[in-house]
C-alpha cells in the first residue's frame, strides 16, 4: 500500500473538483472494496476523497419509481420497509450479501462498483488482462471454479461484478443517476452500465473519470413486488454466489403476464436474460415453463474445466426462484 | 461422578473441588477488554522497527537481482535485506545435518533468504525494515525482484511429479498378517479412493515475531509459539547461543491448530533482521502470507481396501496414501496409524507415496493423520454396514477392538461403547430409517450419519513450580501456552484443588521460557502434562511443609512420621487421627516461612497410583512403566444430521452430537468449547475448506479468508457435547487424556455418511461442495 492523502467533501461539486486536481485520486465511501484493493497493491491512489458526507441519501418514492441514494448503507436499504414491500428481491439481495459488519459500512454506490473476486485479478503476482491489459489470463486453463460461463471472452472470464445487489437491479430495470465533474447529471440503465469484457476487460463500466453515482431508481411494477433473490453458496452466509437468480413474475390466473430474470455468479456482468423472459411471458406458470426458461437462459453458456457445474446449478437456481415466486 | 472410582488425589481437598467444574475463563475479562497482550502487541520496545516480507511471484526459479532504487527512497526505510546482505544463521536447516542439530522445533528444511533459490510461490525473497509498518509495506511494494523463472510442479497430480516411497519399502504403519491375501479371499471386498483438499489452519491470530537483542548475545523474542521450549531450542541452535540466552514469550495465542508448533522462517529471519538493523524488529505475517508461511495440511489421496466376512467382521485393511510434499522435506501426516488401531482386524498393510512439488512444506494440523485417515476408514465402515445390512453402530461394535490391534497391548482405558450408546440416545439414533434416500423435509433430503473418533495419548513430560504464600495465596508456573483453549483456567483449577485454595487465590503463569520447561500445546498433550506437573508440584510443596511440621516442637505433628501425615484443604493432619494437626498458614507463620515452593515433573505413563508410589518411594510400583504396558487413547463418537438440496447441491448440517471419553475432564465448559471447535473445523473440512492451487503456476488462487471458506455461525447447528466419566489410573497423575484433537477425528466421515444416508451417493472427495453433490446425483445410486 502506498502513502496517500485523505480529504473530505461535503458536496458533489467539491468532490469532483478535488478529483480533477488529483487525477489518481479515488472516492471512498464505506471503503470495504477500495481498501482491500489498495492493501493488495491492486490499486494505487495518491488521494482518497471521502464522500460519506455527500447528500446522496434517502429512500423515497418519486414519479420515476423508488429512488435510493447512493450513499445509503446496504443494511439500511435492505431493511427499509418500502424496499421490502416494493422490491423484495432487492431487499433480499442486500441482506444475503457479505456480513452485517460489511453491510453496515458499504454504500449502495460502492457496492455497484465492487470488483471481481477472481483470484488471478486479486493477486498481483498473476498475469491478468483486467489488471495489466495484454498480460494474459491464467484462469482460462486454471482455477475457473467460480468464474463466468456467460459473456466471457478469450481475454477474461471473471464475474466482474461478484455481488448480489446489481443482479436484482438488473432484473428490475433500475436506472443509475450519474454526475460528472462539470456538475452534469445523466441517467444510465443498469443493463447498460456494466460492459462485457471483450478485448478490453479493464473497462468494466461506462462510468467516466471523476463521475459519481448519485442514486438508483427502480420503476414500480407488479412483477417487482412479486420477486425474490435466491443465492446458492456452499457456505450458509458470508460468501459470494456460486449462482444466484433475481426473478419477478406478474402472474394472473395462472398465466405469466410479465417476467424479469437476472442471474448472478455466472456472467461476466450481472446477467439479464431476455431469452428466459421471452419463454416465460404469456406462458403458464408451471415447472415445465420454468425449466424451458432456464434452458433458454443458459443456452449460450461456455463452461470450462472447473465451472461446468454452473450450467446445471444456474438453471436449477432459476427454476427454484421462479417456483418460489409463482407460489 | 462416581466416588468409588474417583482417584485418590482429591485427598488434599475433601470439600468439593473446582476441578471438573465449569469455571469461566480466568483470562476472559482480559481478552474482552483488550488487556490481553498478544505477541504482535509489544510496542513498548525502544526504537521498535517494522519488517515486511517481499515474496516471490513465481513458484520456481532463481533470483538474478534486485532493483531497490525506488524502495530505498521511501522515508523511514532502515534496511532492505536479501540473501545477499542478511546476516546468516550459525546453523541453518538447509542441510539434513543442520536440521538435525536444530531439532524438532524446526520442521522446514529450507530457510529462505539464504540463497537465490525460489522453491515455492510467495516464498520470502527480501525483507524491508522501516520505522513504521506503512513505510515498510510501501517500500516492499516498490522493491523490484529480478527472477529467472522455471516451470514449477504443482502437486502430486501433476504429470511432472515424481512419486517416491519415503520409507524405502518399510511401509507407513505397523502392518500385521498378510493383508493382500486376506483381502483376496474375503467374502466382502470394498475399495474406495478418498481425496482430501489442501487445508490451512487459518488461526485468527497470524504468525508474528518481535525480536529484541537485549545484548549482543542475548535474545528476547515475543512470538506466536505453541511450544516455548521448542522455539527456544531451535533459535538457540540456529544462532549458536546457549539456551539460557534465548527467552521466548507467548502470553496469549489466537489459535494455532498446529501451525504455530514449529519455528518457521519468519521468526528466525526477523531475529536476523533485528541483528542487522541493531533495533528491535516486529513482523506479522499478512493473511495471504499465512497461506505460505506456516505450513498446511497436504493435499492427498488415499485408497482403502477393506475385506470382511459376510457378517461384517474385518479380515483385511490395505491402505495407500499419496500426497504432495515440498522440494526439500518428506513430511506427511501418518494416516495409517488410526486405520491400523481403530478396529479389530487381523491383517493390515499401509503404504505411503510422496511427490515433490513447488509448495511450502506441510505440517501438523489438528489430528494430523487421524483426521483424514478417519475420513477414509469411517466412510468405508459405513459402506460395510450398508453392504452387510446392519446399523452403522452395530458394525462398529462388531469390530470393536478390546485391545490395541496394532500393538496387542491392553487399553489404559476405553469407553467407546459408552460413547456410542450415549450419543445414540442424545441423537435419537433409534429412530433412524435403515434405508437411505428415504427421508425428506420439503425439497430437502435428510440424512443421519455417525463415525468413531480416536486420538492417541502422546507421551510428553514437563515441569511445573508451585509457590504457596503464608497469606494463603499461590502462584503456579510452567512455560506452557494457552492456544485460547483454556490452559490458564484449567491449571488455576488444578493448582487451587491441589493446594486446598479457592481459584481466586491462585494465579497460573505461563508463556515464558524463564518458567519451568514443559511440553508444547500440541498433540493434545498440554492438559495432561501440565496439570500433572502442577498437581505433583503442589504435593512437593506439601511434603516440604510436612517435614517442617514434624521437626517443629511446637507443632501438633512434632515427631510424626511424614508418611503418616496428610494434607486436607490446607490442613496438615495425622491420617489416623485427623483431629491432630494444624493449618499450613499457622505453621508457616511460626516457622518464619513467607512461602514454600514445590517443583515436579509430570509425565505420561505415570498414573496417579504409580506417581504416588514414586513420591512415597515405598512401593514396588514406583517407576512402573505404565506407558510401555498400555495403549493410551481417547475415544468418541460423532453423530450428525444433514439436509441436502438435490437441485442446488448444497449441504447443511442441522444437528450435531459428540460424546467423548477423554479421561478426566478438568473443565466441562472449556472442554465443550474445544469439542465444538473441532467438530466445526471438521464440518469445514467436510463441506468447504480447500486451498486451491493453480495447476500451471503452482500458486494459490484463494489465499484470503473471503475466498478460503471456513464455517460461519450460520453453518453451525446447535451442538450437543457430552463427556463420559472416565477414570484412567495409568496415563498421568491427573488422569487427563487431552481432547483438542479427538474432537475433529471422524467428523468429516460423519458428515459424508449422513450425505450417503440422505442421497444414496458416497462422496469420497473433500470438501463435498455443491458441484460434487450435483455430479453425484446425476449418477445412478
Amino acid at each position: 500500500m502506498n502513502n496517500f492523502s485523505y480529504t473530505q467533501a461535503t458536496t458533489a461539486k467539491e468532490a469532483t473538483r478535488q478529483r480533477k486536481d488529483e487525477p489518481t485520486a479515488a472516492y471512498i465511501a464505506g471503503g470495504t472494496t477500495l481498501l482491500d484493493l489498495m492493501k493488495a497493491n491492486l490499486e494505487e491512489h495518491a488521494q482518497l476523497i471521502d464522500i460519506n458526507l455527500l447528500p446522496f441519501k434517502g429512500v423515497e418514492q418519486t414519479k420515476d419509481g423508488l429512488r435510493i441514494g447512493a450513499m445509503e448503507r446496504m443494511n439500511d436499504v435492505g431493511e427499509h420497509a418500502l424496499v421490502r414491500e416494493l422490491f423484495p428481491a432487492v431487499s433480499e439481495s442486500l441482506l444475503l450479501a457479505a456480513s452485517p459488519q460489511l453491510r453496515n459500512m458499504a454504500s449502495i454506490g460502492g457496492n455497484i462498483l465492487q470488483r471481481t473476486r477472481c483470484g488471478y485479478f486479486r493477486d498481483a503476482a498473476f498475469p491478468c488482462n483486467k489488471r495489466v491489459p495484454g498480460s494474459g489470463c491464467p484462469a482460462l486453463q486454471g482455477d475457473n471454479h467460480n468464474l463466468a460461463i456467460l459473456g466471457t471472452s478469450e481475454a477474461c472470464i471473471a464475474t466482474a461484478y461478484p455481488g448480489d445487489l446489481a443482479v436484482a437491479l438488473t432484473a428490475f430495470d433500475a436506472v443509475l443517476t450519474l454526475e460528472n465533474p462539470k456538475g452534469k447529471q445523466r441517467r444510465v440503465p443498469v443493463t447498460e452500465f456494466y460492459l462485457l469484457p471483450g478485448t478490453t476487460p479493464q473497462r468494466e463500466t461506462v462510468l467516466e473519470p471523476g463521475e459519481l453515482i448519485v442514486a438508483v431508481t427502480l420503476p414500480l411494477t407488479a412483477h417487482a413486488r412479486r420477486s425474490t433473490y435466491l443465492k446458492v453458496r456452499e457456505r450458509a452466509s458470508y460468501a459470494y454466489a456460486l449462482a444466484s437468480a433475481a426473478v419477478g413474475l406478474d402472474v394472473q390466473s395462472g398465466t405469466i403476464r410479465a417476467a424479469r430474470v437476472a442471474l448472478g455468479g455466472v456472467g461476466t456482468r450481472p446477467w439479464r436474460s431476455p431469452e428466459a423472459e421471452k419463454v416465460l411471458t404469456g406462458a403458464p406458470a408451471t415447472e415445465a415453463t420454468f425449466r424451458a426458461a432456464a434452458a433458454a437462459a443458459l443456452q449460450g453458456a461456455q463452461p470450462r474445466e472447473h465451472n461446468r457445474y454452473k450450467v446445471e446449478l444456474a438453471q436449477n437456481t432459476l427454476v427454484r426462484a421462479l417456483q418460489q415466486v409463482a407460489g | 461422578m462416581n466416588t468409588e472410582t474417583e482417584p485418590a488425589f482429591f485427598e488434599t481437598n475433601a470439600a468439593p473441588g473446582v476441578v471438573g467444574q465449569p469455571l469461566s475463563r480466568v483470562d476472559g475479562r482480559a481478552k474482552v477488554t483488550g488487556q490481553a497482550k498478544y505477541s504482535a502487541e509489544y510496542n513498548h520496545l525502544p526504537g521498535l522497527a517494522h519488517a515486511v516480507f517481499k515474496t516471490s511471484d513465481v513458484a520456481k526459479g532463481r533470483i538474478t537481482g534486485f532493483d531497490a532504487s525506488a524502495a530505498q527512497r521511501v522515508p523511514g526505510v532502515l534496511a532492505i535485506l536479501t540473501h545477499q546482505n542478511l546476516p546468516q544463521p550459525a546453523v541453518s536447516p538447509n542441510t539434513p545435518e543442520g536440521k538435525k542439530t536444530i531439532g524438532m522445533g524446526v520442521q522446514m528444511g529450507f530457510l529462505p533468504l539464504t540463497s537465490d533459490q525460489i522453491h515455492y510461490a510467495a516464498q520470502p525473497v527480501a525483507m524491508v525494515v522501516a520505522d513504521t509498518l506503512e513505510h515498510a509495506q510501501h517500500a516492499a511494494a516498490l522493491l523490484r525482484v529480478q527472477v529467472a523463472p522455471e516451470a514449477p510442479t504443482a502437486s502430486y497430480q501433476d504429470a511432472k511429479a515424481q512419486r517416491f516411497d519415503p520409507s524405502k519399502g518399510k511401509g507407513a504403519g505397523e502392518g500385521r498378517g498378510n493383508a493382500a491375501a486376506a483381502f483376496a479371499s474375503a467374502p466382502i471386498q470394498l475399495s474406495g479412493t478418498y481425496t482430501h483438499a489442501l487445508n490451512h489452519h487459518n488461526p485468527m491470530e497470524p504468525g508474528a515475531t518481535t525480536a529484541h537483542w537485549e545484548a549482543p548475545d542475548r535474545l528476547l523474542v515475543y512470538d506466536t509459539a505453541q511450544g516455548m521450549a521448542w522455539m527456544q531450542k531451535s533459535l538457540s541452535k540456529m544462532l549458536g547461543l546457549p539456551a539460557d540466552q534465548v527467552r521466548v514469550i507467548t502470553k496469549y495465542l489466537g489459535g494455532g491448530f498446529g501451525c504455530k508448533g514449529s519455528t518457521w522462517p519468519h521468526t528466525i529471519l526477523t531475529v536476523l533482521a533485528a541483528k542487522a538493523v541493531g533495533r528491535p524488529v516486529k513482523l506479522a505475517l499478512t493473511r495471504p502470507q499465512m497461506f505460505t508461511g506456516m505450513g498446511h495440511r497436504e493435499d492427498q489421496e488415499q485408497t482403502l481396501r477393506l475385506g470382511a466376512t459376510k457378517d461384517g467382521k474385518l479380515l483385511a485393511l490395505l491402505h495407500e496414501k499419496t500426497s504432495t510434499t515440498s522440494p526439500w522435506d518428506d513430511y506427511a501426516e501418518t494416516n495409517a496409524k488410526i486405520i491400523g488401531m481403530l478396529y479389530q482386524c487381523p491383517a493390515f498393510e499401509a503404504k505411503l507415496q510422496l511427490a515433490r512439488a513447488n509448495v511450502m512444506t506441510s505440517t501438523y494440523m489438528r489430528a494430523p493423520g487421524e483426521a483424514p485417515g478417519s475420513f477414509a476408514l469411517e466412510s468405508a465402515m459405513d459402506d460395510l454396514a450398508y453392504r452387510v445390512g446392519v446399523d452403522p453402530i452395530q458394525i462398529r461394535l462388531l469390530n470393536h477392538a478390546d485391545k490395541d490391534p496394532s500393538t496387542g497391548k491392553p487399553w489404559s482405558s476405553k469407553s467407546l461403547k459408552q460413547c456410542y450408546q450415549r450419543g445414540a440416545e442424545l441423537f435419537g439414533w433409534s429412530q433412524r430409517n435403515a434405508q437411505n434416500g428415504q427421508t425428506r423435509d420439503g425439497k430437502l433430503l435428510v440424512g443421519w450419519g455417525m463415525a468413531t473418533a480416536s486420538y492417541p495419548v502422546h507421551s510428553g513430560q514437563g515441569n511445573a513450580r508451585v509457590r504457596l504464600y503464608a497469606d494463603g495465596h499461590a502462584v503456579a508456573q510452567a512455560a506452557a501456552t494457552d492456544l485460547g483453549t483454556g490452559t490458564y483456567t484449567v491449571m488455576t483449577q488444578v493448582a487451587a484443588d491441589a493446594l486446598g485454595l479457592t481459584p481466586d487465590k491462585v494465579r497460573f503463569e505461563l508463556g515464558d521460557t524463564v518458567l519451568p520447561t514443559t511440553i508444547i500445546s500440541g498433540g493434545s498433550m498440554a492438559a495432561g502434562t501440565v496439570s500433572s506437573s502442577v498437581y505433583l508440584a503442589a504435593q512437593d510443596a506439601w511434603q516440604k511443609l510436612i517435614k517442617v511440621a514434624v521437626m517443629d516442637a511446637k507443632s501438633p505433628l512434632f515427631r510424626a512420621k511424614p508418611a503418616d501425615v496428610e494434607v486436607v484443604q490446607g490442613r496438615l493432619q495425622l491420617k489416623a487421627t485427623p483431629g491432630k494437626g494444624e493449618d499450613f498458614a499457622a505453621l508457616m507463620k511460626r516457622a518464619g516461612l513467607d512461602d514454600v515452593e514445590g517443583m515436579a515433573t509430570g509425565r505420561y505413563g505415570a498414573g496417579y497410583e504409580s506417581a504416588q508410589a514414586a513420591l512415597n518411594a515405598k512401593s514396588d510400583d514406583a517407576g512402573k512403566d505404565d506407558a510401555g504396558q498400555h495403549s493410551m487413547h481417547s475415544f468418541g463418537a460423532h453423530f450428525c444430521e444433514v439436509k441436502v438440496d438435490p437441485e442446488l447441491g448444497t449441504v447443511r448440517v442441522t444437528k450435531w452430537v459428540s460424546v467423548i471419553a477423554g479421561g478426566r475432564i478438568l473443565n466441562p465448559k472449556t472442554a465443550r468449547s474445544q469439542i465444538m471447535g473441532g467438530a466445526i473445523m471438521g464440518i469445514g473440512a467436510a463441506l468447504m475448506e480447500q486451498t486451491v492451487r493453480d495447476q500451471n503456476l503452482a500458486r494459490y488462487t484463494n489465499a484470503s479468508l473471503a475466498d478460503y471458506h471456513i464455517p460461519v455461525n450460520a453453518d453451525v447447528p446447535d451442538m450437543t457435547v457430552e463427556f463420559i466419566d472416565e477414570h484412567d489410573p495409568y496415563i498421568n497423575a491427573m488422569g487427563v487424556k487431552g481432547i483438542g484433537e479427538v474432537s475433529i477425528v471422524g467428523t468429516a466421515a460423519a458428515v459424508g455418511n449422513a450425505i450417503f444416508h440422505a442421497t444414496g451417493r458416497r462422496l469420497r472427495s473433500l470438501p463435498i461442495t455443491p458441484d460434487k453433490v450435483l455430479d453425484a446425483l446425476r449418477q445412478p445410486a
